[in-house]
């Protein structure tokens, strides 16, 4: 019995070491991360440098929300505050020079306007995002559209 | 020598002492002066540092979490600017006073007025306030410290910062903290706060 008992184990073991060689395996399949495998962590990439302060960038597509040319760090948009709006609010936009916000954003869902800032509108990063130098993950051919102002 | 003889002494060489003994009094009296002014200034700069101030849970898990996020606490250069560098002014006379004020603290803490987050929230507007009070009324001063806006070079700044530095601070229309709220600490509800 106690013969039997360790001929299960050690055939439990061998199996399971089988099992996790072929899991760390990709298979020769590469990523976006590259080829490393399941159980290496890969090293970080670099943190992307973030455009300090330009003017604004023109858009590439009809409708795309305009992006944004300026670092954002520290700036908070909550239920508290959003600092965002203390520069592109309509109120202060003429002051600050920066560009309104679109009157879409007084919109609802069902389509009616509202006397300020949307609730579904109020998170700014979630369209708009600073711009960095970083180069296409993927190949690709599209052509920005002429007529928003792209060279 | 009679017993009043002696007394009548004494008396005497109190009311007339000797030089030696006018020395010895002005030594005990500088000394003891050192002593005390000494130790009453490293108790106080004891106070004034960040391993002080966040020796209350009430700093360290509220306010000095959300510093550690900011450019105050990590930057480019390594260099930072400390609780009291911003809440406690570097003269004398005003670090003394605010000292006191701060006393109040000691108090909170007994009572244990904001000793959880949600406590704490409860309070961030009030205390807010009269931080960005205390501000105004200084110009800044704690900002200006480092912050000296006759050494700022705008060609160094970004478009947006040049142009309210030049039009708002340089005009002396408006002081850091009007526009530089919340830069170290998560702000309060800003509802009906000026420029929010």
């Amino acid at each position: 019995m106690k013969k039997l008992l360790s001929v299960v184990m050690v055939l439990g073991l061998a199996c399971t070491t089988s099992l996790q060689a072929e899991e760390v395996n990709s298979g020769g399949v590469e990523s976006l991360r590259g080829s490393s495998t399941l159980d290496a962590t890969k090293k970080a990439d670099e943190m992307k440098r973030v455009i300090k302060d330009k003017n604004p960038i023109a858009r590439n597509y009809v409708h795309q929300p305009p992006m944004i040319p300026h670092q954002t760090r520290g700036y908070r948009v909550d239920l508290n505050s959003n600092k965002c709006l203390t520069c592109h609010g309509w109120k202060y936009a003429n002051e600050t020079g920066a560009t309104k916000i679109s009157l879409t954003h007084f919109e609802t869902r069902d389509g009616k306007t509202l006397s300020d800032v949307s609730p579904r509108r109020y998170f700014c990063s979630q369209c708009h995002v600073t711009q960095a130098d970083a180069k296409p993950l993927v190949e690709n051919t599209f052509e920005p559209v002429e007529s928003l102002g792209n060279e | 020598m009679t017993n009043a003889n002696n007394k009548k002494g004494i008396l005497q060489y109190l009311k007339s002492p000797n030089s030696a003994g006018l020395w010895f009094i002005l030594l005990i009296g500088f000394a003891g002066g050192i002593i005390f002014w000494g130790g009453f200034n490293t108790a106080l700069e004891v106070t004034n540092t960040e391993e002080f101030c966040i020796s209350c849970h009430e700093m360290e898990n509220n306010v000095y979490e959300e510093y550690r996020e900011t450019v105050h606490y990590a930057n480019r250069s390594g260099v930072r600017a400390t609780c009291p560098d911003c809440h406690v002014p570097k003269e004398w006379t005003h670090k003394i006073i605010r000292k006191i004020a701060a006393s109040k603290e000691v108090w909170g803490k007994m009572t244990g007025i904001i000793d959880t987050p949600e406590k704490f929230d409860d309070h961030r507007r009030s205390m807010a306030e009269r931080e960005w009070k205390r501000m105004k009324e200084t110009d800044s001063r704690e900002c200006r410290n480092c912050h000296n806006f006759e050494y700022m070079d705008f060609s160094e700044q970004g478009n947006r910062s040049v142009k309210m530095h030049k039009d708002a601070l340089g005009t002396g229309e408006k002081t850091c903290i009007d526009c530089h709220k919340g830069i170290a600490h998560k702000l309060p509800d800003m509802k009906d706060v000026e420029n929010w």
